[in-house]
């Protein structure tokens, strides 16, 4: 008699490749063997994605969005709801925590070249998610209604007005309304809730396939599968990614979930970068606080579109900001993948691209004064030089010679 | 690759221990987002108990309150009402309410703690439609001998005035009597056991 | 016009005042713990605070719950204008007689302490003087030209600007505001002025304590439930990473 359950699985293999899918992708997905720190965060990130939306279902199940209602609501939530306010925390805790993860990601690929060919369309793909977070993270961010969420909304929604001609038509539209309002609110509901989590849903799987068709590259940025055993063709190099991967992303999973319960259970508004002090006052479209910035994962290229001193181009400036990322895997003409193999002048274009990064961060959070304007300028341009200069200055840097097998373990 | 295990037991062991950990941690964390449908301390607020007037209520009248969102009837029934309640008992499905919902102060004949007053939770334990009062002075074709009592207009249900359920009709049990507590003669709390407290 | 430069001093009653032109704020120190504390700040807030502020989202049952304060004591000592326990802290007061008194609508409550900050309500609750040149005769230090009325005046009594005279650089002089004290300390000896004004500052901590429990209820809940998900995970991360170990072994 066979077992019940292998007939099952038989069953439906017969009809869906389910057992084809777990091994393509888990059981007999051959991943470097020598993945470091930096590559738990592709695991955090879909954990964090999942939490999100388990999470926003149940907030929008007692959220109203309504201009009227919205900000009770969520009050309404953090108080009345049986472990509202822990669900609350989660959310809004998990949108930083997203980003941090989305960042450190995107740092691992500069780090390795994990864009370089054959991954363009990978970093592509990853890039679309970043662009899909930001507008996800800036639509849910008007959802609490409070002060900062409303003049967060309009002073982004304005930059549209910097588009020469139809700009001002453009933001009306968008907004549905001559400022922020209800319809607005409630647009940005659907949007937050239904349009934008289906795409981030459907790229991140496409952003898996496509990895999973290619494989993984690693911290020495070489490619595993030059070096097959003979009988078997797995890499040498490849080990499957269950249950060694998953065993280990497990523990990333937990220490992860050991730094967020620290934060929603003690500080969860982190001292104002998680949940901002303004956005207790609720929305009060005749008054403007006295300081507004937007989430810290967005400060830097606030900074830049601040340094700027002309609106159109300063929106230019920070859309060129992100798109420019785009192209970073026809921009590096390295040799080499990882930076373990690349010269003293890419390392030291790096360092000065995290310094700027952080520069900006930090500008962007704060008022500006003409000392920080300057140094806001400053960092603009190494951040763009960073980009525009690599095709010259990555060509030219010397690289060492890459081994053939991975160097760790 | 797993030629290199040296201590199968021990491997058993860790991968039982960590899913066992770990399916016990999923249990905890799935608790709250379930505890989260349970109704929340705003509509416990506003199911809270409703306190009835019934002094200007007269013979034969029914009032309606709201409670948790649910129609409560309290009818003053007359010496009459009361009496034919007795020449019903054939006709009945669950005379002594064994089956049914209500507090034991109300598990008799006339249901309720003081004979005069019915106090019901105005829904049908069939499908939860809310029946309507037929009296015998009403325009009505439910016959010669209709004593007055409830018809549920979604699927014909009748209950007799204390709410009990006729024989052959969808509904399986007695209307529920709610958890009530007289104030004073003329004072009803609705929603609240005289031993058990709020509901 | 009379210019002030808010210069610093600390004196242990007065305010310190920062030299940035911004007061800096004095911590409020209060313990969400202190159910005394919290139980005499839902008193002071019912009686001086919610004749013009409600707390909208705040049930009487919770504050009940949490202060351990039975129904019939919510009913006799906080709720003067709600019957039911269920109810919030609502209050009945037409917006537009409001406005027209005191120019504004008095803000919601319910998350205050979120919005400002302990130590700020402290502060504010502290920074009240007289000001001929106010329509209410009250100005304060870290709210400038406020609306508000210095409602707690029978509890501290009525400060008045203490004004140093101060020569600066370009040989201008500036009035500058050194210190608030109470009027009427030279009649008091200085044990009862001291007194006086401790008295009030734990009246203030205690109603600050009281809109910081308001400002999120489930603060201590989560706290207590915090460290024991924590050490689960603390548990959970030594089987998960001595299965990691085990596994890892395999690699070579």
């Amino acid at each position: 008699m066979k077992n019940i359950l292998t007939a099952s699985l038989e069953w439906v293999d017969a009809r869906f490749p389910l057992s084809k899918m777990w091994n393509e992708h888990l059981a007999q997905y051959y991943a470097p063997k020598n993945f470091n720190f930096w590559y738990y965060f592709g695991s955090l990130a879909l954990v964090l994605l999942i939490m999100q939306i388990f999470t926003g279902i149940f907030l929008a199940g007692n959220y109203k969005p309504d201009a009227a209602l919205a900000f009770g609501s969520v009050e309404y939530i953090m108080r009345d709801v049986n472990y509202g306010w822990l669900i609350r925390y989660m959310h809004s805790t998990g949108a930083s925590f997203f980003f941090l993860f989305i960042y450190l990601h995107m740092f691992r690929a500069l780090l390795y070249g994990s864009y370089k060919k054959p991954r363009e369309l990978i970093w592509l793909i990853g890039m679309l998610i970043y662009v899909c977070l930001m507008a996800e993270s800036f639509l849910g961010y008007l959802l609490p209604w409070g002060q900062m969420s409303y003049w967060g909304a309009q002073v982004i929604i304005s930059l549209f007005g910097a588009i020469p001609v139809i700009g001002e038509e453009l933001a009306v539209w968008v907004r549905g309304d001559y400022v922020i309002g209800d319809t607005t609110l409630n647009r940005f509901f659907a949007y937050h809730v239904v349009l934008v989590p289906i795409i981030l849903l459907a790229l991140a799987v496409v952003h898996i396939i496509a990895l999973h068709e290619v494989g993984s590259n690693n911290p020495d940025g070489i490619d595993i599968k030059k070096h097959k055993d003979p009988k078997t063709g797995i890499p040498l190099d490849g080990i499957p990614f269950h249950p060694y991967y998953t065993v280990k992303d497990i523990v990333g999973i937990v220490v992860f979930l050991i730094f967020f319960s620290i934060i929603i259970f003690y500080m969860p508004e982190f001292h104002g970068y998680f949940l901002e002090y303004n956005n207790f006052v609720p929305a009060d479209p005749m008054k403007t606080p006295a300081h507004i910035e937007p989430s810290w994962y967005f400060t830097p290229f606030y900074a830049i579109l601040r340094a700027v001193p002309d609106k159109f181009l300063g929106v230019i400036a920070m859309g060129a900001a992100i798109v420019v990322l785009f192209f970073l895997p026809w921009l590096d003409r390295s040799p080499v993948r990882s930076i373990r193999y690349k010269g003293w002048i890419f390392k030291t274009a790096l360092a000065l691209f995290v310094i700027s990064f952080f520069g900006l961060a930090y500008l962007g959070m704060n008022a500006p004064t003409p000392l920080r304007t300057d140094f806001a300028r400053l960092f603009s341009a190494i951040y763009f030089g960073f980009f525009l200069l690599m095709p010259w200055y990555s060509k030219l840097d010397k690289t060492k010679p890459v081994p053939e097998r991975v160097t760790d373990r | 690759m797993t030629d290199g295990i040296d201590d199968k037991d021990k491997r058993r062991f860790l991968i039982a221990a960590t899913t066992t950990v770990g399916a016990v941690g999923f249990g905890f964390a799935v608790w709250p987002f379930l505890a989260s449908l349970k109704p929340s301390a705003r509509t416990q607020a506003a199911g809270a108990p409703v306190e009835i007037d019934i002094s200007k209520l007269e013979d034969g009248q029914r009032l309606i309150v709201e409670w948790r969102g649910k129609p409560v009837w309290i009818v003053k029934r007359t010496e009459k009402m009361l009496a034919d309640l007795d020449t019903l008992t054939p006709k009945l499905r669950d005379i002594n309410s064994e089956e049914s919902i209500q507090p034991d102060y109300a598990k008799n004949i006339t249901r309720s703690m003081k004979p005069e007053y019915l106090v019901v939770v105005g829904i049908c334990t069939h499908l939860g439609c809310s029946p309507s009062y037929v009296k015998t002075t009403d325009a009505h074709d439910l016959g010669e001998d209709w004593k007055g009592g409830f018809f549920c207009p979604c699927h014909g249900s009748f209950f007799d005035l204390a709410g009990r359920v006729y024989l052959g009709v969808p509904a399986p049990t007695n209307l529920v009597v709610p958890p009530h507590t007289y104030l004073s003669d003329t004072r009803i709390l609705v929603g609240v056991d005289p031993q058990a407290g709020v509901a | 016009m009379r210019q002030l430069i808010l210069a610093l001093t600390v004196l242990l009653p007065g305010i310190a005042l920062a030299s940035g032109g911004g007061v800096h704020l004095q911590e409020a120190n209060n313990d969400l713990n202190d159910k005394a504390s919290l139980q005499a700040g839902a008193k002071l807030f019912v009686n001086y605070c919610m004749g013009c502020h409600s707390a909208n989202y705040v049930r009487f049952q919770r504050i009940g719950k949490d202060l351990g304060i039975s129904n019939s004591e919510l009913q006799e000592n906080l709720m003067f204008n709600a019957d039911k326990v269920g109810e919030t802290m609502n209050i009945a007061l037409d917006k537009s007689d409001v406005k027209r008194w005191f120019g504004v609508v008095p803000a919601d409550l319910s998350v205050i302490a979120r919005a400002r900050g302990t130590d700020w309500l402290y502060t504010y609750l502290l920074s009240f003087y007289l000001d001929d040149s106010r329509p209410l005769g009250v100005n304060n230090l870290v709210f400038k030209d406020v609306g508000m009325p210095h409602v707690l005046w029978d509890r501290q009594g009525w400060q008045k600007p203490v004004y140093e005279v101060t020569t600066d650089a370009h040989g201008k002089t500036h009035q500058v505001l050194k210190t608030l004290e109470l009027v009427g300390k030279d009649k008091m000896s200085g044990n009862e002025y001291l007194a006086k004004v401790e008295s009030y500052r734990k009246d203030v901590r205690d109603l600050v304590n009281f809109l910081d429990y308001i400002g999120e209820p489930n603060k201590l809940v989560g706290r207590s439930l915090g460290w024991k998900v924590i050490l689960f995970l603390v548990i959970f991360l030594g089987f998960a990473y001595a299965l990691k170990k085990d596994y890892w072994k395999d690699v070579h």
